[in-house]
């Protein structure tokens, strides 16, 4: 048997038990949410509420919030025919999505693979697209539709925006922004250069400022500081031993810090007292760069364990830390909807 | 004469955010400009998005190996844009029910919000998550306490990463009292607080030089290599 027809079939195996597991018993990846009219009406003076009982809205939808199955096990045990907590279509298609990419780009550990292609294929398409959206709406048009447009942004897209007066400085950014689209055309492309240079000069300006201010001193007014650290007892008397040990850290410190810029410092030969210091230096240096290792592998790994976490809780449902799909006997659904309801602060009208 | 202008234009505009930091009556020029800024980036967005649907365009045309992967890209792109301009699935704001687009972006149970918590943030996680299979590779391969220094890399990463797990706790809990500073996560502890922080104010002063050195040169024109090969 090739290796290939080895592989379909351990893949074919695969999605016979899980097709199995999610159509038998409890099943698995399914999102349940809980219905909640919303509906308003218009008062004398223009103001829109929430429409109290009894009264028919003006405007009314219903929105989905995603509830843990237990919410949905205790529903249909008090009311099998009830249709507020419900199987969500869209959510479980979702849960399946996430799975199958997250398997996806594991799969590279093994091989580069068409699912893998088709994974990385999506992260760049859709984050291209979110930052593309999350600039639309969290910048151009509050900030550039705002002051340029504000009553046409208000009345559409920002009702709640203040200030209405407009500010015809924005025109700056803007036709800053489209002598950078020039680039796009090869005859013209040159006036970019214009909107480029005021971005490199105005980070060159603003950099220049925040890492002195913020870095360059800071950092050295942290450092000089007195070796000699004084440590109070309980009494108020002297701690000798934590004196020693404050006093050792800062002295650690400081010399740390010297040695380190010391190995930095290349106008002048590493050799006698700069050289000692600078070889001081590098094993300081060593000890952050294994810190830093550390931690990365460490973070790395909190990713890993948070993904095999989604994959075992929320879509095999093999395990269940938090209690998502246990239903308390003693709790009737009355209960659970209604704990739901003031953990979300919602209300059912 | 382009260029001359643009090296005009970044001297005046650097100096400027330079002067608005040391003068009250031009402190808020700072502030104007980051607005400025914001929105060149987001229109900067548009470019990007341009180049992407140009690069896997070219590739589709001339059906080079994997157009079918880069069909896919245009196609998450042009899905997930498309949903997230028109605020799909996306209610209105309670106090404004009548403005149909006064609804977060990503509000839940939008198209938008489907895109990115089922999408974008279990791949983007994964792949990051890849890494610690990767590092953890190539630390096997590559780490060996050869000479001082390797080792001194080696011992930090071991402790720290023993010393911030609760396996740490157990290996060395068993250290009397008096010896209390040898357990694991006190000596990581130690660690960063003084070796760790050490070596990192120095890499930051360092940067910190550089970046102050680097924008004096971009801003008096010392440094023109953003106009192009030809400057």
């Amino acid at each position: 048997m090739s290796r290939r027809a080895l592989w379909s079939l351990v893949l074919a195996v695969a999605l016979v038990l899980l097709a199995i597991r999610a159509f038998t018993g409890p099943g698995m990846g399914r999102s349940y949410v809980s219905d909640q009219q919303m509906g308003f009406v218009q008062s004398a003076d223009g103001v829109w509420e929430a429409a109290p009982d009894g009264v028919t809205p003006t405007i009314s939808w219903t929105a989905e919030l995603s509830v843990p199955p237990r919410v949905f096990y205790a529903a249909n045990a008090k009311d099998p025919k009830q249709t507020t907590v419900h199987l969500s279509l869209s959510r479980t298609l979702g849960l399946w999505a996430a799975a199958f990419f997250t398997l996806a780009i594991l799969s590279f550990l093994y091989a580069d693979n068409p699912c893998y292609k088709v994974a990385e294929a999506a992260v760049v398409g859709v984050s291209a697209a979110y930052w593309g959206i999350v600039g639309v709406w969290d910048v151009l048009v509050p900030k550039l539709g705002g002051a340029l447009l504000p009553l046409y942004t208000k009345a559409h897209f920002l009702p709640s925006l203040t200030d209405v007066t407009g500010n015809w400085w924005m025109l700056v950014p803007l036709a800053l922004g489209l002598m950078l689209l020039c680039r796009l055309v090869p005859k013209v492309a040159s006036v970019s250069l214009l909107p480029l240079a005021f971005v490199i000069g105005t980070t060159a300006g603003l950099k220049f400022i925040s890492f002195t201010e913020g870095d360059l001193l800071a950092q050295s007014a942290a450092t000089m500081k007195p070796l000699y650290v004084e440590r109070l007892g309980v009494d108020g008397a002297l701690d000798l031993a934590m004196t020693v040990g404050a006093s050792l850290k800062q002295t650690l410190l400081f010399v740390g810090v010297i040695c380190a810029l010391a190995y930095f410092y290349f106008s002048v030969e590493h050799k006698g007292v700069v050289g000692r210091a600078a070889r001081v230096g590098i094993w300081y240096l060593m000890i952050t760069f294994g810190a830093g290792f550390g931690f990365t592998v460490m973070g790395r790994i909190a990713l890993l364990a948070a993904r095999f976490e989604f994959m075992l809780d929320d879509w095999l449902w093999l395990i269940d830390p938090s209690g998502k799909r246990v239903v308390a006997l003693t709790a009737g659904a009355g209960e659970v909807l209604g704990q739901f309801a003031q953990i979300h602060s919602v209300s059912v009208w | 004469m382009t260029r001359q202008i643009a090296l005009i234009i970044t001297f005046v505009s650097g100096f400027a955010m330079v002067a608005s930091a040391f003068f009250k009556p031009v402190e808020h020029w700072g502030e104007d400009v980051a607005e400025w800024f914001n929105v060149l980036a987001a229109i900067a967005f548009v470019l990007g998005a341009a180049n992407l649907a140009k690069v896997h365009l070219e590739k589709i045309s001339s059906r080079s190996p994997g157009w079918g992967y880069s069909g896919l890209t245009i196609f998450f792109f042009t899905f997930t844009f498309a949903v997230g301009l028109m605020k799909l699935g996306v209610h209105p704001m309670d106090k404004f029910p009548a403005v149909a687009m006064s609804g977060e972006k990503d509000a839940e149970g939008s198209a938008f919000w489907w895109m990115y918590a089922f999408v974008m943030s279990p791949l983007t996680s994964t792949m990051f998550a890849l890494l610690a299979f990767f590092v953890a590779s190539a630390a096997f391969r590559a780490f060996r306490a050869k000479n001082v220094e390797a080792a001194l890399l080696l011992g930090t990463a071991f402790i720290v990463l023993l010393g911030r797990t609760f396996a740490g706790v157990v290996l060395t809990g068993w250290l009397p009292e008096s010896l209390s500073f040898l357990r694991l996560e006190n000596l990581a502890s130690l660690i960063l607080e003084v070796f760790n922080s050490a070596g990192n104010r120095a890499i930051i002063i360092g940067i910190a030089l550089g970046v102050a050195a680097q924008s004096l040169k971009i801003m008096l024109g010392l440094d023109r290599s953003y106009l192009g090969a030809s400057n």
